[in-house]
């Protein structure tokens, strides 16, 4: 009764797999997100998201500056209307902070977007990004590193071999170049003389392995922010070992007038009162490095975080323990957390250690992590690996 | 498949006819059936062929994510062009297909008779290809960084445009100002009507024609001009010709898009009326009684803390119908109003009004109450109902559409203390701007002027000039 060339239409269903547009920008986006990332590097490697991850994989991190800005009314001071289901009344509440959703399925394109800036990042992503250009200096060969073999990988083709591991194709591949030559082209007549075999190869990985002996002042003088800083130095250092190493141990030192081994959660949460001996934590580490972790078959990298605020009398012992560690260490490093500037007691010794395996950085703000980080593992010209 | 579209054909052969019966106008049709992933880059972009972008790229990824989650769905895309394009997604059940074929029928409808719609570019697919194409030219000439640093820039600002007129192009300062004072004249020859009392102003001496002169305008622009892009496109001494090209081009898009944001809830809601109606017409087996009630109602859902467009717009026009058809005593006595008239008032809306109108005019109190809207704000960390009242609630829906929802800007001066200064007025009307998100436009607008922006606007009932000069922000108090 009704034909379609009464009126004018017409339906069609072209083959749309080229059109990849949307993915295209898409993946613009989520290059420049990236850019932004790594441009503000210094303030993510201190984001509490991540520090306080525990170890999931993908995290969200707030974003600066990649939302589309546009001159937009202040949602918050707005009056807006909205609907009922026929018994609203005055005073009723809605609910406490919504985020207002745009109605579902309209046309956007014309509309802007007011949506949080909110990436989420890979931490693998991340460490890539931030250990690209750094390097562990001093790496020492020990000599327990075992040869181990994981597991093989086929990458060779050999004229001999089980009949098992054959390979087909280089084996007809073989027989065409043969026969060619013979001037009788094609696959035919396979002999023994054309057979190829796939072999494997063991895999061998060194085993390494790493400890770091992290230090750290929780005397009274040692607020929140000290210890957040020093959280995310061994957070990101932590990550940075195990990239290089089998197997990372991580010892945590607890210091005032005395040291402790303590927990991690103890280690970060700490606060105790009184002064500060940072002997203590020295005296301490060698005694856990002599008695578990002997030199010839672990690199050992102690790490001391501090304000700095050590009692004077105690620097020459600090200095003297140092060399010490230093006999039986990679690198020793040294991380002051010194926001206000203060002069340092410690510093004031520690100045002159001239030892390549010595290392200092002075944080004063949070972005500094990154700059310390970077100074204790940045890569050296001319030095073995 | 061939089957599925031989089905579908006659449906909408069926479905034209019945269209055509209510008198529906409508564009030849195109009906493209595409997979997810394409709707969803259209409906991103707005247009099958408008230009790369990142920001698309963005929004594309969040409205895909959103469907692979099941949180929503676009059934359909349409398109504002002779002949009209609609997408339909493929795998859509033909009672699905149905419903939209009749919704997207009237949106075309809709785009080919209201007034606002009446200049629309007709062409727009094959504009928006060329503009990519020009686009991505310009990307290989100057780098894509550059045209992309460009395009955020323009993006930044390109809703402020006036639709209102159609601007002459590739004017030079001095002709614009020219151009203005001759309309400044005939504006003001205009009023003076004729009146009886005429003569009385001729009893004085004759003005000698030296004052007759018109006072020469030092203000530039001598009128706060509303269309902020093409001002500063035409009069920022910075722009190279291609960045002038592009923002003329995106431009123009901005003006294609502006009846749509200015008719959303009208345009929804026609597009929801006729829909019912038209598929009310079929015969449709229990099954698909049972889909098309359940799609129709997942459409024309009530949504709280906003509005679902489809559903008020239908609503409205629903009620307009009514009141035509059975016009109180009242009514039939003070506006002459004859009963029975119902479809063809609205069809008289559909072409004349827009959505400030069609609110202003035809929400009525007795529809606030059935559709129980209420004003909702923020007091303290609670976000609670102030008002029921329903001309405030109709007041309210109104602001919010003034503008297609966007604050009104202006260029108030273009050569701020003759200094080359650009200060741009935000006209006030009881809701403030985002501070955050004006205070990183303002960078944005720099870079297109080329010189110190400033901008003025309203803050806790304070005047405050806020000021960028390419390095740092100042914000002062009026």
């Amino acid at each position: 009764m009704y034909s379609p060339d009464q009126h004018l239409f017409v339906v069609s269903q072209e083959d749309w797999s080229l059109h990849r547009k949307g993915y295209q920008d898409q993946r613009r986006h989520q290059q420049k997100v990236k850019e932004v990332i790594k441009q503000n590097l210094p303030d993510l490697v201190t984001e509490e998201n991540i520090i306080m991850s525990d170890g999931k994989q993908i995290i969200k991190v707030p974003i600066r500056s990649l939302d589309e800005y546009r001159f937009i009314y202040n949602y918050q001071k707005q009056k807006h209307v909205g609907q009922g289901d026929g018994d609203s009344q005055v005073g009723d509440v809605l609910g406490k902070d919504p985020t207002p959703q745009p109605g579902k399925g309209e046309k956007a394109g014309n509309q802007p977007g007011h949506d949080y800036i909110e990436a989420e990042v890979d931490i693998e992503e991340l460490e890539e990004m931030l250990f690209q250009d750094m390097e562990l200096p001093h790496l020492k060969q020990k000599d327990r590193d075992e040869i181990e073999t994981q597991s093989i990988r086929f990458n060779d083709v050999r004229k001999t071999g089980m009949m098992s591991n054959i390979d087909k194709k280089r084996t007809i591949l073989e027989n065409l170049r043969r026969n060619a030559t013979n001037g009788n082209p094609g696959i035919h007549g396979i002999s023994p003389d054309d057979l190829r075999y796939k072999t494997w190869e063991d895999i061998i990985v060194p085993r390494s392995n790493a400890v770091i002996i992290a230090m750290m002042d929780t005397s009274g003088s040692m607020g929140s922010f000290e210890k957040y800083c020093a959280r995310s130095f061994f957070f990101w250092m932590t990550r940075f070992l195990r990239r290089q190493y089998e197997k990372v141990e991580i010892v945590f030192i607890a210091h005032h007038t005395e040291a402790k081994e303590v927990n991690e959660q103890e280690f970060f949460t700490r606060g105790e009162s009184g002064g500060t001996i940072c002997s203590s934590a020295y005296a301490k580490a060698l005694e856990i490095i002599d008695s578990r972790y002997p030199p010839s078959s672990y690199n050992i990298y102690p790490f001391h975080f501090s304000d700095g605020d050590n009692l004077t009398s105690d620097n020459e012992r600090c200095v003297k323990l140092i060399d010490e560690l230093l006999k039986r260490s990679n690198i020793f490093g040294y991380g002051e957390v010194n926001q206000y500037n203060r002069s340092s007691t410690l510093m004031a010794a520690y100045r002159y250690i001239k030892k390549e395996q010595f290392m200092y950085y002075v944080i004063k703000e949070k972005g500094e992590v990154y700059q310390a980080l970077r100074s204790f593992f940045h890569k050296r010209e001319g030095s073995a690996v | 498949m061939q089957d599925d579209h031989r089905e579908l054909e006659r449906a909408i052969a069926e479905i034209m006819e019945i269209a055509d019966g209510f008198g529906l106008d409508y564009y030849p049709m195109r009906f493209e059936i595409c997979p997810a992933d394409i709707i969803y880059t259209f409906g991103a972009y707005g247009m099958p062929t408008r230009f790369s972008h990142w920001s698309f790229g963005k929004n594309f990824n969040r409205m895909k994510l959103q469907y692979d989650f099941g949180l929503s769905k676009i059934y359909e895309l349409v398109i504002n062009s002779n002949p009209c394009y609609a997408f339909l997604l493929d795998g859509n059940s033909l009672i699905q297909n149905k419903l939209i074929v009749a919704h997207v029928l009237a949106h075309c409808d809709f785009f080919k008779n209201n007034y606002r719609f009446s200049a629309s570019n007709r062409n727009m697919v094959e504009s928006m290809a060329a503009t990519a194409e020009r686009i991505s030219r310009y990307e290989l000439e100057h780098g894509t960084e550059a045209v992309e640093s460009f395009i955020d820039a323009v993006l930044a600002v390109h809703e402020h445009v006036d639709p209102q007129l159609i601007k002459p192009q590739q004017l030079d300062k001095q002709r614009y100002m020219e151009l203005k004072q001759r309309e400044q004249k005939e504006k003001e020859y205009k009023y003076r009507e004729p009146g009886r009392y005429d003569d009385l102003w001729n009893l004085d001496d004759k003005p000698k024609a030296s004052d007759q002169k018109v006072i020469k305008i030092h203000r530039f622009p001598p009128e706060p001009e509303k269309d902020v892009v093409w001002f500063i496109q035409q009069f920022s001494e910075v722009l190279e010709d291609w960045q002038r090209d592009i923002m003329s081009m995106l431009r123009d898009e901005m003006l294609y898009f502006w009846p749509q944001m200015e008719t959303k809830i009208m345009n929804e809601g026609w597009a929801s009326y006729w829909h019912q109606r038209i598929v009310r017409e079929l015969d449709l087996t229990s099954d698909e009684t049972v889909e098309f009630a359940k799609l129709n109602a997942s459409v024309v859902q009530p949504t709280r803390h906003s509005l679902n467009p489809y559903y008020v717009g239908l609503k409205i026009f629903e009620d307009i119908e009514r009141r035509w058809d059975q016009p109180t005593k009242e009514e039939q006595d003070r506006f002459g109003r004859v009963p029975g008239r119902g479809r063809e008032k609205i069809f008289e809306v559909r072409e004349f009004d827009s959505d400030l109108s069609f609110i202003r005019n035809y929400l009525s109190k007795q529809l606030t109450e059935d559709l129980d809207l209420y004003v909702f704000e923020k007091k303290g960390p609670e976000w609670k109902i102030t008002d029921k009242t329903w001309e405030n609630i109709r007041d309210q829906l109104v602001l919010s559409r003034v503008n297609g929802g966007l604050p009104y800007l202006v260029v108030q001066d273009g050569d701020y203390l003759r200094t080359g200064e650009l200060v741009l007025k935000h006209q006030y009307e009881g809701i403030e701007l985002d501070l955050k998100y004006m205070e990183r436009t303002l960078p944005y607008v720099n870079q297109l002027w080329g010189r110190t922006v400033h901008l003025e606007t309203v803050v806790e009932d304070k005047k405050v000039l806020f000021t960028y000069d390419g390095k740092k922000h100042y914000r002062k108090f009026l």
